[in-house]
């Protein structure tokens, strides 16, 4: 058998079986009863104290969800959602009164983030790397944000959206839906209709935010669907990165998230936005695993802004995310970083749109796509440039990498372009990893695992650079972990 | 150490190896010349352990142990290791990450602790400065852009960092200019001695001017015609091999 198929089956027999973030918090849960109505809606509303506009806006959007029709474009390939099956909100009874000092957090939520190595802690992560901040998310309710008295010294606000409506409604209403219209899309358009947490980030006029903000994403309870919401305001000549993560338990049936994230950079400001996507993936038969249809958006609203999406996506049985740059202002810039690993039966549709309206808009979109096992990977991005966008540049680079003979890459690419000034590159590859290179490692002693995971990596780099540094050493681990089930 | 018995191996259903014979002592360094088509890169690839290169008879024991049903990493772990011809570009993994996993994974192999980043950095510096390699080489990526001669050296100090008791030469010299082979030799030289043991597989008597060999190995249609001396190889330069397989066939 040639070493790759043979890696491939090796890589399928453990993968499954090792995904460690698979447990389940025993805690009590204050639950949405099941299934989704304006009742629904009115009940999460009122359980956030929310103001009337607000209320308003989600059953708008719940009414428009109704009539949508289901977006049908993306090649993957699952049986219809019973939207009726899940709770739309799910709370651990113990932080009732919402996100309290870090010394109330109850003990399960504390061992449990322990145990997914993100104690609630404000501490170095790691030795002379500098803090960062992290937000907390578990099923629909944030449970802990630290290092907040740190930030609002420097005028930064990172709190949970809820609380942001209290703190800053100004801001929030100002933003809100502004980036991703409410009935954007059916996903994005329920995600309105029920959102409960996630982040809100505002980082005031000229200030560069002093540390890495983090949010990370657990959902726990059965059958129950995480929509978060996060909305990132980077006012003229500020800076932020900011980083998610997500986990998930193993269960059976398919949990679904669907969030929307919005970020707006104004005058000279940067925004740096990373993932690691890490959901339950499934079993190797594809039995269970996050449906993750997400809906990420950038504006660059004001000259010379930047917005740079690096997503590092291993987990979920069915990946739909297109995190995008609208390039408003002239001389704006929009970045995509992506890698996407698939094994066994993940399907993953995914990629960015790149939207140049401003004059000397510049995009850049490096894809690195693996397949493993049977799963099957699409790239699908768009580049358009529009008739007033004098001076537009793009270029995009999308390689795949195919483990085994059974999994699928495929390319769809769209370049709409409307000014015939604009310079627009396309680059392409598809290749495996060959026999040659595992021979060559494994003859200086590096055993099959391992040179698989390496030349992965390699493959990889580029984008692996993008990430902050305090992630990067975790994201490569997570690679090799994705794709050999090993512990690294 | 090294003694192989009555080898036959076979690439995709066709025997290449029909019954070869060779003992190689600790400290000593053989030569294997032969036309092409002989068999000379099988052998090489059959020692490592690649797959596809079938032992259809025969064995192959190192160092008191029977290497036939190891895989190719446990073997560079025991000690063995093969300089290629044509060495394989990595992409995106830099020459120094490279070193460092391939050294600590041999020491985790023989229950070794893995070596401090600082020494390791150290002594990768060292070695490159004695192959008249630029650091700069050590932070491409495996082999990518290198010309032919940098990656010859480029093996020579993978063979310096893991410091093989068996190191196989597998036409190493092809491709080089005269300063590029010494450096070569000197790289293969520099880690003679009573524990080492080498196989220099060569097309040419030239390499063997700068690796003195204590043994020379006509290899043809898969076995060992003829052995001798190093003055073997001179005499094979002036006769050509027809003479020697023609003899023995």
């Amino acid at each position: 058998m040639p070493a790759t198929a043979e890696t491939a089956d090796q890589v399928q027999s453990i993968e499954g079986e090792k995904y460690k973030y698979g447990f389940i918090t025993e805690i009590e849960s204050d639950m949405a009863p099941k299934g989704l109505s304006e009742d629904i809606v009115r009940f999460i509303s009122a359980k956030k104290n929310e103001p009337e506009w607000l209320l308003d806006w989600r059953l708008k959007a719940y009414r428009r969800w109704l009539e949508m029709p289901e977006p049908k474009w993306a090649k993957v390939d699952f049986p219809p959602i019973d939207y009726q099956q899940y709770h739309y909100y799910s709370a651990p009874k113990s932080q009732e009164d919402g996100p309290q000092s870090l010394e109330d957090v109850d003990p399960e939520l504390l061992a449990t983030y322990e145990k997914l190595g993100i104690p609630i802690r404000e501490q170095e992560m790691l030795a002379g790397v500098q803090n960062v901040a992290v937000d907390y998310v578990f099923d629909s309710v944030s449970v802990a944000t630290t290092f907040k008295k740190k930030l609002e010294a420097a005028g930064v606000i990172f709190c949970p959206i809820s609380e942001a409506l209290e703190r800053c409604p100004d801001l929030v209403r100002k933003y809100l839906g502004t980036v991703v219209p409410m009935a954007d899309n059916k996903h994005s358009c329920l995600n309105s209709a029920v959102f409960t947490d996630g982040s809100f980030v505002y980082i005031p006029p000229g200030v560069k935010c002093p540390m890495e903000l983090s949010t990370y994403f657990r959902i726990n309870e059965q059958n129950t669907g995480q929509f978060e919401r996060t909305l990132i305001i980077a006012d003229k000549g500020s800076y932020v990165s900011y980083l998610e993560g997500c986990t998930a338990p193993m269960r059976d049936e398919n949990q679904l998230h669907a969030a929307v994230v919005e970020l707006i950079a104004l005058d000279d400001a940067e925004i740096k936005y990373s993932t690691v996507q890490n959901w339950y993936p499934g079993d190797a038969d594809g039995k269970g695993g996050i449906y993750n249809f997400v809906t990420k958006r950038g504006a660059c609203r004001g000259k010379n802004s930047k917005i740079s999406w690096t997503q590092v996506e291993t987990g979920s049985a069915i990946t739909w995310k297109y995190p995008s740059c609208i390039l408003q202002g002239d001389n704006s810039v929009g970045e995509f970083y992506s890698i996407a690993i698939t094994n066994n039966a993940q399907q993953a549709d995914t990629g960015t749109k790149m939207i140049h309206i401003g004059k000397n808009t510049t995009s850049r979109i490096i894809s690195k796509g693996i397949s493993a096992g049977k799963s099957d990977q699409t790239y699908r991005g768009l580049v358009k440039i529009s008739a007033k966008a004098e001076g537009a540049r793009n270029y995009t680079q999308c390689d795949s990498l195919l483990i085994g003979d059974k999994c699928g890459a495929h390319t769809v690419p769209y370049i709409e372009s409307r000014n015939k000034a604009a310079i627009v590159e396309h680059e392409a590859t598809t290749s495996t990893i060959s026999e040659d290179q595992l021979f060559y490692l494994r003859q200086r002693g590096i055993p099959q695992e391992a040179a698989v995971a390496l030349v992965v990596n390699g493959f990889c780099r580029e984008v692996l650079q993008q990430l902050p540094m305090e992630f990067a050493v975790e994201a490569q681990k997570l690679v090799g972990i994705s794709l050999e089930g090993s512990v690294g | 150490m090294l003694e192989i018995k009555d080898l036959h191996a076979t690439v995709g259903g066709t025997e290449i190896l029909k019954g070869l014979h060779l003992v190689v002592e600790p400290g000593e360094v053989h030569a294997i010349m032969g036309p092409n088509g002989s068999g000379k890169s099988t052998l090489s690839y059959v020692l490592a352990g690649r797959e596809g290169y079938d032992v259809t008879g025969g064995r192959i024991i190192y160092n008191g142990e029977d290497l036939t049903n190891l895989e190719p990493e446990e073997r560079a772990a025991k000690g063995i290791f093969l300089a290629f011809q044509y060495p394989v570009e990595i992409p995106g993994v830099p020459n120094s990450t490279f070193l460092n996993e391939a050294l600590n994974a041999v020491r985790r192999y023989r229950g070794e602790e893995e070596m401090d980043k600082i020494e390791f950095i150290k002594m990768l510096r060292a070695k490159t400065k004695e192959l008249s390699m630029s650091d700069e080489m050590l932070k491409r990526a495996v082999n990518v852009g290198f010309s032919g001669g940098e990656k010859k050296r480029n093996e020579v100090l993978q063979m310096a960092i893991l410091e093989p008791t068996l190191a196989i030469l597998d036409e190493t010299d092809s491709g080089l200019d005269i300063d590029a082979l010494k450096i070569v030799a000197d790289g293969v030289n520099a880690l003679r001695s009573p524990e080492r043991s080498s196989l220099v597989i060569t097309h040419y008597q030239r390499l063997l001017d700068y690796i003195v060999p204590d043994k020379v190995h006509i290899l043809a249609k898969g076995r060992i015609q003829h052995t001798g001396g190093k003055e073997l190889a001179h005499e094979l330069e002036a006769k050509g091999y027809a003479d020697f397989v023609g003899e023995a066939a």
